[in-house]
C-alpha cells in the first residue's frame, strides 16, 4: 500500500461564483502531522472541510478535480459521507461540546454508528479520555454536563470524542485559537502522541505552532497552495518569496 | 397648538401609562372577578362528581375528563404534524417557492375563525365520515386549528439551535435524521414544548369549533366515539341558558385557573429556553 | 452508502408529505366550505344573498345584508377600542418603560390572549351589558357591548405584533434621533412609528380578522337580532353568530345557507390575511 493516503488532483472549490480553492495538488502521508498555514481567507479551512465533505452542508458549494483517500474518490457518487466523516474526525476552532454529559459527548459518534453494548461504550469512553489525558480530571463526573468544563478541557474532550470514532485521520481547524498557552501546550503534547496511531492535519494561523508540531507544512494563500515541504525547510529556506514574507510576519 | 416638546413628551408618556395600566387592570379585573365569584363554589366534590340535572346541580367531573380527552386527542395529531413540518422547513430544505407556499398556507390556516373549523368538522367528520359528535371528530378539528401555532413555535425553536451544533454532529458521522433527532430536537425541546403547552391552553378554552364536532353530551365519555362536553362548552351552556349561575362561575374559575397554570408553565419554559441560547 | 443513509431519502419524502399537511388541510377546508355553500348562492342569486334584508330560512329567504353590516359595525367598533389601547401599550412597552417593567408587563398582557372567549362573553353579559342598559338605555345587548369586548379580545394580537415591528426598528435610528436632540416622543413619532408602520398596519388587519371571526363572545353579548342597527345601542347579529346560532338545528337549504354565510366570512378573512401578509412582507423588504 502506498504511503500517500490522501491525494488531491487539481482540486478546486467554489461557493457560488467565488472560487475558494484553486487547483490544489498535494498528498498526505501516513502517520504524519501535516501543518497548513496561511492568513485568514486563504482557503486552508475550506480545504480541511473539503476532506470530510463538511462544505457540502453549505448551499452553493461546488467542486472540481478529485480527492482520493486510500485510492477512493471521496466525491464519487454513492460514497457514504457518514463513513467518510467517521474516518476523518474533525476538531473545530472553538470547542463545541454537545449539550449533553461528558460521557454522552464521547460516546455520541459510536452510538450514531449503532454501537449499543454498554460495556463496549464504557471501555471506549474511558480509553479515549485516557488518550487525551482528560480521564483523571473528569472520571468522577462523567455524567455532568460537558459545557461545565474549562475551555482547554472542552477542546480535549472534543478530541476524545473524535478518537471514539476510531478514525484514520484527525483534522484540526485552528484548535488552539481560543486557548491559553498551557492548554495549547497540553493539546500539542497529545498531538505528538496521537501521531503514532493517526494521520493528523493541523490547520493553524499560528505559524510557530506549525513549526513546533508539524512534520511537513503547507502554505496556502488566496486559495492556492504556494508550497509544501518538510517543516524545517519551509521555515528556514522557503522556495517562494511569499512564504518567506508570511512566516517572517510581513503580512497575515 | 404648539407644545413645548418636553411638556408634550410628559403628556404623551402619561397617556400611554394610563392606557397600559387600564389594559392590565382589565385583565386583573376579569381574573379576580371570576375567581371571586367562582372559588366559593369550588370544592373537591364539585371537581369529582358528574353534572346532574343538565348541570343545575352536581359537579363538572365528566366535562373535565372530556376536556382532557379532547386536548390529548388533538395534540396527538397536531404535534407530530406540526413538529414534522417545522423540521422539514428548517432542516430539510432551503427557502424556495415550496416553503413559501407551506408557510403561507399555515398562516392562512391560523387566520381562519374557529366557527369555520367547527362548520367544516361538522360536515366532514360528524356527517360525511359518520364519526358523529365524538372526541375523534372534535380532536381532529381542534388539531387542524392548533397546527399553525405548533408549526410556528417549533420552527422558531429549531431555528434558534446554534448552527455549529449541526456541524459537530455531522462531523461525528451522524446522518441528517440522527442530527435532527439526537442534537437539534433535544436542544429545541423547551421551545417546542412552549408551543404545545400554549396549544393546550387554546384547546381548553375553545368553544365554537368544539361544540359542533364533539357535541355537548354530559355523560362520561367511554370511547373515542363518545360525544363529550368540554368545560368551556359546559360553561357556555350553563351561562347562556341560565341553568345555574353558581355552577357557571365555578366552571369559569376552573377554566381560568387552568389557563393561568398553563401560561405560567409556558412562560417559565420559554424563559429557560431564551436564557440557554442568548 | 450505509443503510441509515439510504433511509434518509425516505425520511425526507415522509417529512415533505407531513409538511404539506397544513396546506392540504387549508385546501380541504376551502373546498368543503365552498362546495357546500356556493350552490345555494347561485341558485337564489348572489345579489339576494349579499343585499337581501330578510333572513327567513323557512321561507327560502336568505338575505345576509343585516349580518354583513353587523359584522362590519362590530369589527370597526372593536378597532376603535382595540387600536388606541393596543398601540399605546405597544409603544409604552417598547419605547417608554424600563426593561424590568417590560419583563413584568409583557407576559401579563399576553395572558389576555389565553382567556377563553366564552369568559370574555360572560364578563360582557354580567358586567358590561347591565351597565350599558342602565346608563345609556336600550337592551344592553348591543353593538357597543360587542365592540368593547371584542376590542379587548383583539388587544393581544395588536400588541404583540406591533411590539415585534417596533423592536425590529434598528437601534441606530433611535440613537441618531436622540443624538440630534429629539425627545423620546419626538423620536417615536417621527422616526420609530414611520419605520414600523407596515408591521403596525399588519397587526391591525390581523386584529380585524380576529374580531370578524369571533363567535361565542359575540353571541353572548350582541343580542343577535336580525336587523340593521340604527344606533350602537341596538342589538345586532354577525355572520359568525348566524352560523353558530342556527347550525344546531338547520337542515337542507337552511344548512346550505349557513355554509354560504361561511363562504362570505371565509372570503373576507382570506382577503384580510393576504393584505396583512403583503404589508408585512413589503415592510420587511423595505428594511
Amino acid at each position: 500500500m502506498s504511503d500517500r493516503i490522501i491525494q488531491t488532483d487539481n482540486f478546486s472549490h467554489y461557493f457560488g461564483a467565488i472560487q475558494t480553492l484553486k487547483n490544489i495538488n498535494l498528498e498526505v502521508r501516513r502517520n504524519e502531522i501535516l501543518g497548513i498555514i496561511g492568513p485568514a481567507g486563504s482557503g486552508k479551512s475550506t480545504f480541511l472541510r473539503a476532506l470530510n465533505r463538511l462544505n457540502d452542508l453549505t448551499y452553493g458549494s461546488r467542486i472540481e478535480g478529485t480527492i482520493k483517500i486510500d485510492g477512493q474518490d471521496i466525491y464519487a457518487p454513492g460514497t457514504s459521507i457518514v463513513e467518510l466523516r467517521r474516518k476523518l474526525g474533525m476538531v473545530f476552532a472553538t470547542p463545541i461540546p454537545l449539550p449533553r454529559s461528558i460521557y454522552e459527548n464521547v460516546a455520541f459518534g459510536a452510538k450514531m454508528a449503532g454501537i449499543k453494548s454498554k460495556s463496549e461504550l464504557n471501555e471506549l469512553v474511558t480509553d479515549c479520555l485516557v488518550k487525551t489525558t482528560l480521564f483523571e480530571e473528569v472520571k468522577d463526573r462523567l455524567d455532568s454536563s460537558a459545557t461545565k468544563l474549562s475551555g482547554g478541557q472542552q477542546q480535549r474532550l472534543c478530541i476524545a470524542r473524535i478518537l471514539a470514532l476510531k478514525p484514520e485521520f484527525i483534522l484540526l481547524d485552528e484548535p488552539c485559537s481560543g486557548l491559553d498557552p498551557i492548554s495549547t501546550m497540553k493539546i500539542e503534547e497529545s498531538l505528538r502522541q496521537l501521531k503514532n496511531e493517526y494521520t493528523i492535519i493541523l490547520v493553524t494561523n499560528n505559524t510557530k505552532q506549525a513549526a513546533r508540531v508539524a512534520d511537513r507544512t503547507a502554505f496556502f494563500l488566496n486559495g492556492e497552495l504556494i508550497e509544501i515541504g518538510q517543516t524545517e525547510k519551509i521555515f528556514t529556506t522557503p522556495a517562494d518569496q511569499r512564504t518567506n514574507d508570511y512566516i517572517s510576519g510581513r503580512f497575515g | 397648538m404648539y407644545l413645548n416638546p418636553k411638556i408634550e413628551q410628559r403628556v404623551v408618556q402619561a397617556i400611554l401609562w394610563v392606557f397600559t395600566l387600564a389594559t392590565v387592570f382589565i385583565l386583573f379585573f376579569i381574573i379576580f372577578y371570576i375567581l371571586h365569584k367562582g372559588l366559593p363554589v369550588l370544592s373537591y366534590n364539585f371537581l369529582t362528581t358528574n353534572p346532574l340535572d343538565m348541570g343545575k346541580s352536581g359537579g363538572i367531573y365528566s366535562t373535565i375528563i372530556g376536556t382532557i380527552a379532547l386536548t390529548i386527542m388533538s395534540l396527538l395529531i397536531a404535534t407530530p404534524l406540526g413538529v414534522g413540518t417545522a423540521i422539514y422547513l428548517t432542516e430539510y430544505t432551503r427557502e424556495s417557492r415550496i416553503t413559501r407556499v407551506i408557510r403561507f398556507g399555515s398562516e392562512c390556516l391560523s387566520g381562519i375563525p374557529s366557527i369555520i373549523f367547527g362548520l367544516f368538522g361538522f360536515i366532514l367528520f360528524v356527517t360525511k365520515l359518520k364519526m358523529g359528535w365524538s372526541i375523534l371528530s372534535g380532536g381532529l378539528t381542534l388539531a387542524f386549528m392548533l397546527l399553525p401555532t405548533i408549526i410556528r413555535t417549533s420552527e422558531e425553536a429549531i431555528k434558534s439551535v446554534p448552527y455549529n451544533l449541526h456541524e459537530v454532529s455531522y462531523s461525528l458521522g451522524s446522518t441528517q435524521w440522527q442530527t435532527v433527532t439526537k442534537v437539534v430536537l433535544p436542544s429545541a425541546l423547551p421551545g417546542i414544548l412552549t408551543g404545545v403547552i400554549l396549544s393546550v391552553g387554546r384547546s381548553v378554552g375553545e368553544t365554537a369549533a368544539v361544540i359542533f364536532t364533539a357535541g355537548s353530551a354530559l355523560r362520561m365519555p367511554t370511547s373515542l366515539f363518545s360525544s363529550s362536553r368540554t368545560m368551556a362548552v359546559h360553561f357556555f351552556i350553563l351561562a347562556r341558558e341560565g341553568i345555574s349561575m353558581p355552577n357557571a362561575y365555578g366552571t369559569a374559575a376552573v377554566l381560568i385557573i387552568t389557563i393561568l397554570i398553563i401560561n405560567i408553565i409556558a412562560y417559565r419554559l420559554m424563559h429557560k429556553f431564551i436564557k440557554k441560547y442568548s | 452508502m450505509t443503510r441509515l443513509e439510504r433511509n434518509e431519502r425516505l425520511i425526507k419524502i415522509a417529512l415533505f408529505v407531513i409538511a404539506c399537511s397544513a396546506v392540504s388541510i387549508l385546501a380541504v377546508i376551502t373546498i368543503f366550505i365552498f362546495s357546500e355553500g356556493t350552490p345555494i348562492m347561485f341558485k337564489y342569486g348572489l345579489r339576494s344573498f349579499l343585499l337581501g334584508l330578510d333572513w327567513y330560512p323557512s321561507e327560502q329567504s336568505f338575505g345576509l345584508l343585516p349580518m354583513i353590516i353587523g359584522s362590519v359595525m362590530v369589527t370597526f367598533g372593536s378597532l376603535l377600542v382595540g387600536v388606541p389601547f393596543g398601540l399605546a401599550c405597544a409603544i409604552f412597552l417598547t419605547e417608554f418603560s424600563s426593561r424590568r417593567l417590560r419583563h413584568i408587563l409583557k407576559p401579563i398582557i399576553e395572558l389576555l390572549a389565553g382567556i377563553p372567549s366564552v369568559v370574555y362573553g360572560f364578563i360582557g353579559v354580567v358586567i358590561l351589558v347591565p351597565f350599558i342598559r342602565e346608563t345609556l338605555g336600550g337592551p344592553g345587548l348591543s353593538v357597543l357591548a360587542a365592540s368593547i369586548i371584542l376590542g379587548i379580545m383583539i388587544l393581544p394580537t395588536i400588541i404583540s405584533i406591533s411590539i415585534d415591528s417596533l423592536q425590529a426598528v434598528p437601534r441606530s435610528y433611535r440613537e441618531g434621533s436622540i443624538a440630534l436632540g429629539a425627545t423620546k416622543w419626538q423620536t417615536t413619532k417621527m422616526v420609530i412609528l414611520p419605520a414600523a408602520k407596515s408591521g403596525i398596519i399588519a397587526s391591525i388587519i390581523l386584529g380585524m380578522g380576529r374580531a370578524i371571526g369571533e363567535t361565542m363572545a359575540v353571541i353572548m353579548i350582541a343580542g343577535n337580532a336580525i336587523n340593521i342597527p340604527r344606533s350602537v345601542l341596538d342589538p345586532v347579529r354577525t355572520l359568525t353568530s348566524n352560523i353558530a346560532l342556527e347550525m344546531g338545528y338547520a337542515s337542507g337549504e337552511h344548512r346550505q345557507a349557513l355554509f354560504a354565510t361561511g363562504v362570505i366570512l371565509f372570503i373576507i378573512i382570506m382577503i384580510l390575511n393576504t393584505i396583512a401578509n403583503a404589508t408585512s412582507v413589503k415592510g420587511k423588504a423595505a428594511k
